[in-house]
């Protein structure tokens, strides 16, 4: 803070607290009215981790109701809701918020910039998120009207026409459903203009594109993704209100509308969006693995392109959630052999990652388990998903049980952990604290073995026919052994989860001061304090190579000698 | 009788090599599991009964065996540098070497996929050419699936009757019968009919018509039900294929296509079945009842379930179920009629006459 000194509102000299002691409206204006990126990130993150933990608890109810055959703890009401919700607030306010809150952090910090390069967009982003998310929840005690205690939207997060339409959805549930996701879609794609701005035009100077780390690179792929995948699904919930409240009959099948239409939409949004919440994924792994190894990234130009191929390839792979609405035989062909060649990118930085690692020296701590978990976890749904692109397969495997352990296995093992890894990765920089190393490897191994026994062995229902989103089953099926492993993986998961939880709040109390650079890493976050302060830098750093710190911690065998 | 018959270049392969490294993998606790199926009713797609879903099997096996194979080796790699590699205690903490990468390495990692890919995507092809079938071939028997929240209509057009829930079709192995042709269409929302051990899944959808086909190679009852989602009760959207020899599914399709039985003895609950709403969704063959929102109840009694397979059909069921369905299946279509005692006891009596 030695050349800077600007009054504004949530500018305080660090992220976390003033000096002094302030009343606490004091701080919560502080918060509410801040445009620091650093602060708006601990918002994005913060918010997104409270929602984890709903979503996580409508998904843990739902288990239970499926332990026994035939159970009677949940109505089919109440679970389809519950699977409604789960499955939106996993995607739209937890996934979008995490990654979205990370990039704000780290990508101005990363380049060498002192904030985003549109401040108060990015606070009008993270609370039109929020407001979403909020009306989405709210849906719960208005969704029926107040006359009816309200109920949330049953209709799925995929919300396939025409259950949504006004015959078969009365009420205004679905209305929740739609303006919950529409209005905090506002928000990721303001982030996301942000972000690309912000790379595009903020870089310190030596910084060039070739030199941005790779979580800098694969985000900023990642929100050219968000504006081209959000828009089509926005329009196509603006036609579902017209439909709703206007009369008119685009998904509506009783006066002749396209129910495969909503699909095509959903879908053109839908699949992109998994590369949005995964590339980040491979971000934080790509960021984590080197430091951890005491290594360079393995083959850096090879990795940027391998995200802008998986990037080119995921608007084009859309029907492959759609291989039995009967499409035709060309089409099928198509979208199998294209879903399939986004393996090979992906291959591509597995064995990257792996090369990373090979000839180094490997210290496993907390962001590197979870690292490792997430190379093997990311692994199996990369095959899984290989088979599901094989669409005589799928004429078995969709919408079964096979399919919710693949997705399950894309964004918890390879999301959520590197989620989890992340967190415990630069948590240090944004708090100032380490996080105690026993809690959070309890939290590991309990997270890891439960997710192993929930997922799966939910492959295994499916491949005994098991369907999704039932409420119940007959008992004389034979999946109730497999659903009851399953549901037990849940305690663990959610014992595990806690213990995150414990372990954030112990290090924010009484956590070990952690210096500015307690990993030993490269890249230009760590030469700032921790916390930073509100400017991040006191001086714009100038760069020669990938890794800045490196080149400083070696100046006789800097990196840009090599490069 | 012709069958489709993909002669797959790499069938052979699939169920030899290819089934000795999935079953290390998936296949094997599935397998076993699925061996005392044949006891429950587990709807393993590892127990194919139909030439269609037998084909699948010997595809996916395909598919599982070279997945399994680059799981292995991908799976060791990762374990080798975990190994080998990690930090020692004692360590001088000197730096290891940096490497940049490497462009032969990364040139073969791309390549040996791409050539997987193609291979894969050639044999994928292939596949879904033979297995997807759009028209009805000459000769096979044609049959109409409505999907309904929450239940199943199945519409045989030759013998012209309408059944609900329990779809009864011929033994059609490669020496004898004629495999089913479905048609498939909906009367509300989306579902999907999928009977994992006869035939793999199908979308019905409004307004738009698909196809099915089961040639069965096994007598028996198959289960399944509707795979996407529709609403309140679509886990009790269940469906029933019954596998009938030739002669005898002759016979039950004759026995289907007679008007209802009108026995005297229940004239009463008859009388009171006809006067109130139940005739409005519900069709009994020779009488006024032509309701068609509802299953076809002319021959109730031939089936197994009630309900799309949410309970047994007993007298002591579809007395509840008469009184009322939600109490059956919470947020069923049809609503309890709010009749008294003495009428519901008559309309049941009446109702098991219906064989």
């Amino acid at each position: 803070m030695a050349s800077i000194d600007l009054p504004s509102p949530g500018t305080q000299a660090s992220t976390w607290t003033s000096p002094g002691r302030e009343q606490w409206t004091t701080v919560l204006h502080s918060w509410v009215t801040t445009v620091d990126h650093k602060r708006l990130g601990i918002l994005y993150v913060g918010c997104g981790l409270v929602f984890l933990l709903i979503g996580g608890a409508e998904a843990a109810m739902m288990r239970f109701q499926l332990f026994f055959a035939q159970n009677d703890l949940l109505s089919p009401q109440v679970f389809n809701r519950f699977f409604t919700m789960h499955g939106t607030t996993m995607v739209f306010f937890v996934g979008m918020p995490i990654i979205i809150g990370m990039g704000n952090y780290l990508i101005p910090i990363m380049i060498g910039a002192r904030d985003m390069a549109f401040p108060r967009l990015n606070a009008w982003g993270f609370w039109m998120f929020l407001f979403g998310g909020l009306i989405f929840y709210f849906s719960y005690l208005g969704g029926d009207g107040l006359y009816a205690a309200g109920t949330a939207p049953d209709v799925g997060w995929f919300a396939y026409a025409p259950l949504t339409g006004k015959a078969f959805s009365r009420g205004n549930s679905t209305d929740y459903w739609v303006l919950g996701i529409l209005i905090s879609g506002f928000g990721s794609i303001a982030g996301a203009i942000n972000m690309i701005t912000t790379t595009l035009s903020m870089r310190c100077p030596g910084m060039t594109l070739g030199r941005l780390p790779l979580f800098v690179w694969m985000m900023l792929i990642v929100s050219g993704l968000i504006l081209i995948a959000l828009s089509p699904l926005t329009a196509a919930q603006v036609m579902l209100l017209f439909d709703r409240f206007l009369g008119a009959h685009f998904f509506d099948t009783q006066a002749g509308g396209d129910a495969v239409l909503w699909q095509h939409f959903f879908w053109f949004f839908g699949h992109p969006e998994v590369y949005i919440l995964i590339i980040p994924g491979f971000a934080y792994a790509s960021e984590i693995i080197p430091v951890f190894s005491r290594k360079v990234i393995f083959g850096y130009p090879i990795m940027v392109g391998a995200t802008c191929a998986i990037g080119l390839l995921s608007v084009g792979v859309w029907a492959h959630h759609m291989f039995v609405v009967g499409l035709g035989k060309g089409t099928a062909i198509w979208f199998a052999a294209i879903t399939m060649l986004v393996g090979v990118p992906t291959g591509i930085k597995i064995f990257n990652w792996v090369g990373t690692m090979y000839g180094g020296k490997l210290h496993f701590r907390l962001p590197m388990l979870f690292c490792t978990a997430f190379l093997f976890q990311f692994l199996i749904a990369g095959l899984t998903g290989i088979m599901l692109a094989a669409a005589p397969f799928t004429w078995q495997l969709s919408d079964s049980y096979f399919v919710v352990a693949h997705f399950h296995y894309v964004l918890i093992g390879g999301l959520v952990f590197t989620i989890f890894g992340a967190i415990y990765y630069w948590f240090p920089k944004v708090s100032g604290r380490m996080v105690n190393e026993t809690l959070g490897r309890w939290h590991f191994w309990l997270f890891t073995i439960g997710f192993q026994m929930t997922f799966t062995t939910m492959h295994v229902q499916g491949l005994l026919g098991m369907p999704r989103r039932i409420y119940t089953y007959p008992a004389e099926r034979g999946w109730e052994v497999w659903n009851q492993i399953t549901t037990a993986g849940v305690v663990f998961q959610g014992v595990g989860v806690l213990l995150f939880v414990i372990a954030l709040i112990h290090a924010l109390r009484r956590g070990e001061p952690a210096g500015d650079d307690p990993w030993n890493a490269w890249t230009l976050e760590w030469s700032t304090s921790s916390p930073p302060p509100a400017y991040n830098f006191a001086e714009i750093p100038e760069v020669r190579s990938r890794r800045p710190l490196w080149d400083l911690k070696h100046p006789d065998d800097p990196d840009w000698k090599y490069e | 009788m012709e069958f489709p018959r993909p002669a797959l270049p790499l069938a052979a392969l699939s169920r030899t090599s290819g089934f000795v490294v999935g079953a290390l993998t998936a296949a094997l606790p599935v397998a076993m599991y699925a061996a005392d199926a044949s006891s429950t009713q587990t709807p393993s797609i590892f127990d194919p009964r139909s030439t269609q879903t037998t084909e699948i099997l010997a595809y996916s096996t395909l598919v599982l065996g070279i997945c399994a194979v680059i799981f292995t080796v991908v799976t060791a790699l990762i374990a080798y540098a975990v190994i080998r590699y990690r930090a020692r205690p004692g360590d001088d903490g000197r730096e290891p070497a940096q490497i940049y990468g490497s462009n032969p390495l990364e040139l073969a990692w791309t390549v040996i996929p791409v050539v997987v890919v193609v291979i894969l995507a050639l044999v994928t092809a292939r596949t879904i050419v033979d297995l997807q079938i759009d028209e009805r071939p000459e000769g096979w028997m044609p049959v109409t699936a409505i999907g309904h929240q929450w239940w199943w209509e199945f519409h045989y057009p030759e013998f012209g009757f309408t059944t609900a829930n329990e779809l009864h079709i011929p033994l059609s192995d490669s020496t004898s019968g004629r495999p089913t042709f479905l048609t498939l269409e909906s009367a509300d929302v989306i579902h999907s009919f999928w009977i994992p051990r006869l035939a793999g899944k199908m979308d019905v959808i409004p307004n738009r018509t698909n196809h099915a086909w089961i040639a069965p190679l096994e007598t028996g009852t198959y289960v399944g039900q509707c795979a996407e989602y529709c609403g309140t009760q679509h886990a009790n959207m269940l469906l029933r294929v019954v596998v009938q020899t030739p002669e005898e599914f002759e016979r039950w399709a004759r026995a289907q296509q007679r008007p209802a039985v009108d026995d005297p003895k229940v004239a009463d609950g008859r009388a009171t079945f006809l006067k109130t709403a139940c005739i409005n969704c519900h069709t009994v063959r020779g009488t006024v009842a032509t309701g068609r929102f509802g299953p076809d109840l002319t021959h109730l009694m031939s089936r197994a379930t009630i309900g799309a397979g949410v309970a047994t059909n007993t007298p002591a069921n579809l007395r509840a179920w008469v009184q009322s369905p939600d109490h059956l299946k919470m947020g069923a279509r049809m609503p309890a009629m709010g009749l008294g005692e003495t009428d519901v006891d008559g309309v049941v009596d009446y109702l098991i006459t219906l064989h």
